[in-house]
């Protein structure tokens, strides 16, 4: 007989509203930024950070006892959350910026918090530091990149399979624990293992209106947000222009000898 | 002492780097040679940081101690370092960079490994980082650098100043965008041997690492890339059709991300914003494209193009390649 699963995990997936990834983007006039008038939608990776913490729970059932999600932005970025928490600040914070709050928020977690999911990157600063800076604050164990979660909320180990150059890696961490999701994860979808990140249902959305969001501000938090590194601009990559198409292999080759590509025996 | 530091403070001290160099297979990572010359471009000492086990470090410290650039050369082994995981590492790195610290700067190439330790180290140290760049340039005067790196999938260039209020800079190196630093000419840097700051009950522990066995150069680092689409059908034509092709030019293979989501080639292989390098095939100083469809759009950024059959037109190209 077993024992009837005690509930144990609390888990925390912070998430970030970007600029949807199928927008093409355009650099403002004034080159400070790009133009923010477009779609947003939930960076793709935290909604696989989402989609994990939900399999999580199907998995383990009872013994996952919260799933608390969080995003760091303008006031808008509440559209993306429609459950737990969210905080407010404009424009969205730096890595460490967001490190430190969502430290401030962990600590006032009164169950504790054993698993942090994020995205290993957004999709607009692609500077994939925020998970490993949290873990830093936090003194936790850290799994980046990972393809692969398996949580055992008895033993509060996880055993991770990360993403590393070349080839891959299996961790076993002990909790509390941050985790980084990459995009493996998709591929597998894709194949009929694992279930795409699902649409929530029109029931389910309706349900989430009515899940306590708390707003919470830098200020009551006791943090400071302000940058600490200067953008001085932001511009256009220089546009390529295509060199006209050829006839054959032969015209190909003749074009690739002029630019000092041969053969590797030539 | 004391004196020598207020002055430094107000004079903003002349830059000195710290080099996380990697290493595999008793060999450095040619993504860290890239590193070395970013950091070289700071215009001040560098030293190059070398972690590993035992049996790895000597040999690894004969090679790096004569690359040029280098001044100093600082080594760190231990059984714990056989495998570098960021809670074992991080400490080190603390307590090379805390009291009374020389080092302005911390460099590592945009590694899998180093982009999970160096954030790490940055938040403890109170600081923030500055992720894959692909330019720099130090003035020494007011003690600040300047960097761009891509953002938004490489569709944006951001020019981001660190001011000397950030006591020490950390960043990530695109290895595509410096050369890799060579070893020979000058002369060999002053070697020294670090104490490991052992880390008892870490709370991560490594269990099993598998790489993928491949003689072509890694896609991140590679000067050749031969990359595949959906029209290669699948993981049988992915490989026949392209991987003698990447042979004949001692190039590495990619993939698009609808090659790697129809399961054709492996995610390592994706080139692209969530694969290996973002947007790196529009950095490529040639590009060219073959495809059927006269109107696709690679056509428009492509310095040769080639309207065929890829399953007649490659399998030529190899032939009057080897020839």
């Amino acid at each position: 007989m077993r024992p009837s699963a005690v509930r144990l995990l609390n888990i925390l997936v912070p998430i970030k509203r970007a600029v949807d990834y199928a927008v093409k983007i355009r650099v403002n006039p004034e080159q400070t930024g790009i133009d923010l008038n477009v779609k947003h939608s939930m960076n793709p990776f935290d909604e696989i950070a989402v989609e994990e913490a939900v399999r999580i729970r199907e998995r383990l059932k009872d013994a996952v006892k919260s799933i608390k999600v969080v995003t760091i932005g303008p006031p808008k970025s509440a559209e993306t959350l429609r459950t737990a928490l969210a905080m407010e600040s404009a424009p969205a914070p730096e890595p460490l910026g967001v490190a430190k709050t969502l430290k401030a928020l962990i600590e006032r977690q009164k169950e504790g918090v054993d698993v942090v999911i994020l995205g290993k990157q957004a999709i607009d600063d692609d500077a994939g530091q925020t998970g490993q800076m949290l873990a830093g604050l936090m003194g936790w164990s850290q799994a980046t990149f990972a393809s692969k979660v398996e949580v055992d909320p008895e033993q509060k180990v996880a055993n991770i399979t990360r993403e590393i150059d070349g080839g891959l890696e299996e961790l076993r961490c002990k909790f509390p624990v941050i985790i980084t999701t990459d995009l493996r994860q998709v591929h597998l979808f894709n194949l009929g293992l694992f279930q795409e990140p699902r649409y929530a249902s029109l029931p389910n959305i309706m349900k989430a209106k009515k899940k306590p969001v708390e707003k919470l501000t830098a200020v009551e938090l006791g943090v400071d947000l302000t940058p600490r590194l200067e953008t001085i601009k932001v511009t256009e990559p220089p546009k390529r222009v295509g060199g006209g198409k050829v006839a054959n292999v032969d015209e190909l080759l003749a074009k690739l000898k002029e630019a000092g590509v041969t053969g590797k025996r030539a | 002492m004391l004196k020598a530091r207020v002055f430094s403070a107000k004079q903003a001290a002349s830059p000195h780097a710290l080099v996380f160099l990697e290493h595999r297979q008793g060999d450095l990572d040619s993504a860290s040679l890239s590193a070395l010359t970013a950091a070289s471009q700071l215009g001040g000492q560098v030293t190059g940081l070398v972690v590993g086990s035992p049996e790895e470090v000597p040999s690894v410290v004969e090679k790096a101690k004569k690359l040029n650039g280098l001044t100093t050369l600082l080594h760190c082994a231990s059984p714990q370092y056989t495998t570098i995981l960021p809670e074992t590492v991080s400490p080190l790195l603390e307590k090379l960079l805390s009291q009374n610290s020389p080092f302005t700067h911390v460099v590592s190439a945009h590694s899998s490994s180093a982009k999970s330790i160096l954030p790490r180290v940055a938040a403890k140290l109170d600081v923030p980082a500055v992720s894959d760049i692909t330019s720099l340039e130090h003035d020494a005067a007011s003690g600040s650098t300047t960097f761009t790196r891509l953002i938004y999938a490489g569709n944006a260039i951001s020019t981001v100043r660190a001011s000397s209020s950030i006591p020490i800079k950390f960043f990530t190196v695109r290895s595509t965008a410096f050369a890799a630093a060579g070893a020979g000419d000058a002369a060999e840097s002053e070697v020294k041997a670090l104490d490991s700051v052992e880390v008892s009950d870490p709370p991560t522990e490594h269990i099993s690492t598998s790489l993928t066995k491949s003689d072509r150069p890694d896609l991140g680092v590679a000067g050749r890339v031969v990359s595949g689409g959906r029209a290669l059908k699948n993981a049988e034509t992915f490989q026949s059709t392209l991987y003698p092709l990447a042979d004949a030019l001692g190039a590495a293979v990619g993939a698009s991300r609808a090659a790697v989501d129809a399961g054709y080639a492996d995610n390592s292989l994706q080139v692209g914003q969530t694969g290996k390098h973002l947007a790196g095939m529009k950095d490529s100083k040639l590009i060219v494209a073959v495809n059927k469809d006269p109107d696709a759009p690679i056509f428009q950024v492509a310095d040769v193009g080639l309207v065929a059959d890829l399953f007649e037109v490659v399998p030529e190209l190899v032939e009057k390649l080897k020839q």
